[in-house]
């Protein structure tokens, strides 16, 4: 692997140190602060659960931001993993609450804007929906469980030196459940960015268990996260937490086990198929701002104790906070990708070339998008995103949406069906016979469009067609995107 | 598994509030020996209570000690430790008036004797509401206010009853010396009360923090 990797990939590494430093407090400031736990014992627990929680179930919100923007080029990763860096550690200093959370999103919007790449506002309007969601859901939590504790456990007249171990143990169990919750929600945060260019391949240990270069890049910056609240963690404790965070420890406990809640709803996959196995919306796989829930968990509590203790100001001043990052981190993006590109000659986007196809226009057509004045630019080749964003919009007043939907069907891929790979990764268990059989006689057949791919694979028979049934359709979803990762020719694929 | 120590020291706690309540019996039965004149009876009383104040004192730093090494209860202990010591103060001074009555031996008058037993009753009633209240604050929060309010009837009984005795004497054609050292003695006894009532303030403050 080339050296300078490991430099590019310094920034995630820095941004996951300075999460990890800044959100340690969330996970067990009370413990500590109030001495329930000493620092070291929770610091170890943290570090650990962090990392597992990236490692084991980091892959749900990472797929989310991926789709937001698609950075493609390890120097562009590198820039907007900095960018988001320098803003949150800008804004710490200016004592501004801050969220890595929406310090990302906004420097992926602004690398989509400096190369010109649509932003998928169906991901975007997710992400901003969840940020408001979040904390009202963890509020609404800390009153239930507030409430539920008050009227229960305080009236079990246990004795207050074991509600003290019953605490410190709730406290651990908790705070590791947060951490682990927060590992897997947020190292979409730290990695994200760079999963589309992972310069990790692929790694086999005693030839059965594999983990993937995603896999490999999670570790990593789980590590940074836990070396973060490791390193610096205690001093951002004692700061931060003697202010904000200094609650009794079972309130302490409430807040911690709300926002861990809230958390780990919008990262477990195995959440998500339970409700729709019972057909119930699911809840939406975003990277949400840690802080964010556990400041909506002590709104919550507060509203079940006293409503008149809260001070809405100092809410509304944390609120501009929430406002004010991803602006910065965008706007801070787009000035760093400039430099990087034009002064140190980096190449922050990968170029991929588009196409419009007569099975786009087609595809276009039946998603009602306005094609007859692009007709002229069918079967052109357009190697620059800036140059096909702007024949477009000459064309045509596109809406972002519209463009984003473009873009995702023009673009060049490249597919081959090859029926020995059908052996080696189809599994019985996912797919039927019939399903394999039908994939194995287009054997030799390549496409170098994906909805071309998708037209000819998926739409043979109605097994394929989503029909509103949300487990079957996502089912069916994941098969698909199974099926296209198999067959997709790569440059690693190219090579052998 | 993990609460055996917690256990343990549960019942250290309770052990020393026992002892309190102890203290305050004894002292009952040694101003009742005493107004019976059982001189012998009240010395082996006055013995108990200065072993029984020993060994509170013992069991408190033992459990003070606890407490603090193995970062109990940090929000509270502060508090805990304030109502122990307040409580080893109250038996402190049970056992110093009964020394008190044992080193002075003061001539109190007969048609006083009902009175001095009253008011022996009325501030040890204080003292067990107190260590009544102070268990409740450990396991049932709720209840301490009802100790506190008992323990507040208590007192102004106490002062009341003290007052009589001071009127009653000072009404006497006796020597003014003999007079105000009768009055001493109810005023120690009242001490209990005063001090349990003082114990009650610190508590509902400490229950309050605990709702915090």
């Amino acid at each position: 692997m080339d050296i300078s990797v490991w430099f590019f990939i310094s920034s995630g590494l820095f941004l996951g140190w300075s999460l990890g430093a800044n959100n340690a407090v969330s996970l067990f400031g009370t413990a500590v602060t109030s001495r329930m736990i000493r620092f070291r014992k929770a610091a170890i627990i943290a570090g650990v659960f962090v990392v597992l929680g990236s490692f084991i179930s980091g892959a749900g919100t990472t797929a989310t931001l991926t789709n937001l923007g698609g950075i493609n080029a390890i120097a562009g990763s590198f820039t907007v993993a900095l960018a988001v860096a320098i803003s949150i550690t800008g804004m710490t200093r200016a004592s501004l609450p801050v969220s890595t959370s929406q310090a990302v999103v906004g420097a992926i919007i602004g690398w989509n804007i400096f190369t010109d790449s649509p932003t998928d506002i169906n991901s975007l309007t997710k992400i901003v929906s969840s940020w408001v969601a979040s904390p009202i859901i963890a509020g609404i939590f800390g009153f239930i469980i507030f409430k539920i504790v008050k009227n229960t456990v305080l009236k079990w007249k246990i004795h207050m030196l074991e509600i003290d171990s019953y605490t410190r143990i709730g406290l651990i169990i908790v705070g590791a459940m947060a951490s682990y919750s927060m590992g897997a929600n947020n190292i979409a945060n730290v990695m994200g960015m760079f999963t589309p260019a992972s310069p990790f391949n692929e790694l086999m240990i005693l030839d059965f268990y594999n983990i993937s270069g995603t896999q490999q890049l999670f570790l990593l910056g789980g590590l940074a996260i836990a070396v973060g609240i490791f390193t610096y963690g205690n001093r951002v404790m004692k700061t931060v937490g003697t202010d904000l965070y200094k609650i009794s420890p079972i309130t302490g406990f409430v807040i911690v086990l709300a926002g861990a809640l809230v958390l780990w709803l919008f990262t477990s996959q195995s959440l998500e198929i339970f409700l729709l196995e019972n057909n119930l919306p699911s809840i939406p796989l975003v990277p949400l701002s840690a802080t964010q829930s556990f400041i909506g968990a002590v709104i919550g509590v507060g509203l079940a104790k006293d409503p008149q203790s809260i001070n809405f100001k100092v809410f509304g001043k944390i609120s501009l906070g929430w406002i004010i990052a991803p602006i910065t981190a965008g706007i801070l993006s787009f000035i760093m990708l400039f430099f990087v590109q034009n002064v140190f000659e980096q190449k922050v986007i990968q170029h991929v070339p588009y196409e419009i196809s007569d099975s786009v226009i087609k595809k276009l057509k039946q998603d009602g998008i306005e094609t007859e004045q692009i007709s002229d630019l069918v079967n052109k080749r357009f190697l620059q995103n800036k140059i096909f964003k702007y024949e477009l919009l000459k064309r045509h007043p596109y809406n972002t949406e519209q463009l984003y939907s473009i873009f995702r069907y023009a673009i060049i891929d490249s597919f081959r069906i090859d029926s020995m790979l059908v052996v080696r990764s189809l599994s019985d268990n996912l797919f039927s016979d019939h399903q394999i059989e039908e994939i194995k006689r287009l054997h030799g057949e390549s496409f170098s469009h994906k909805i071309d791919f998708d037209n000819t694979v998926f739409c043979y028979r109605n097994q394929w067609e989503l029909n509103g049934d949300l487990l079957r359709d996502k089912n069916i979803s994941v098969k698909k995107n199974l099926i296209q990762n198999i067959f997709r020719v790569t440059s690693l694929n190219k090579a052998e | 598994m993990f609460l055996k120590k917690t256990k343990k020291l549960e019942t250290q706690i309770d052990q020393y509030l026992d002892l309190i309540i102890k203290g305050g019996l004894i002292f009952k039965l040694g101003i009742k020996s005493y107004l019976d004149n059982q001189m012998e009876s009240f010395e082996g009383h006055l013995k108990d209570l200065r072993k029984v104040e020993e060994t509170a004192d013992d069991l408190r730093r033992n459990i003070e000690i606890k407490l603090y090494t193995r970062t109990l209860i940090p929000e509270s202990r502060g508090d805990v430790l304030g109502l122990m010591e307040s409580c080893d103060k109250v038996l402190n001074i049970t056992a110093e008036t009964l020394l008190e009555f044992s080193v002075e031996i003061p001539n109190l008058l007969p048609e006083l004797k009902n009175d001095f037993l009253e008011i022996a009753e009325s501030s040890i009633s204080c003292l067990e509401n107190t260590v009544s209240g102070i268990r409740a604050y450990f396991r049932n929060v709720d209840a301490v206010r009802d100790y506190v309010i008992k323990v507040q009837f208590y007192k102004k009984e106490t002062n009341k009853i003290a007052e009589r005795i001071k009127r009653k004497i000072f009404k006497t054609d006796n020597e003014l010396s003999f007079k105000i050292h009768t009055r001493y003695f109810a005023f120690h006894i009242e001490r209990i009360a005063e001090e349990s009532e003082d114990v009650c303030d610190k508590l509902s403050i400490a229950t309050i923090k605990r709702f915090e």
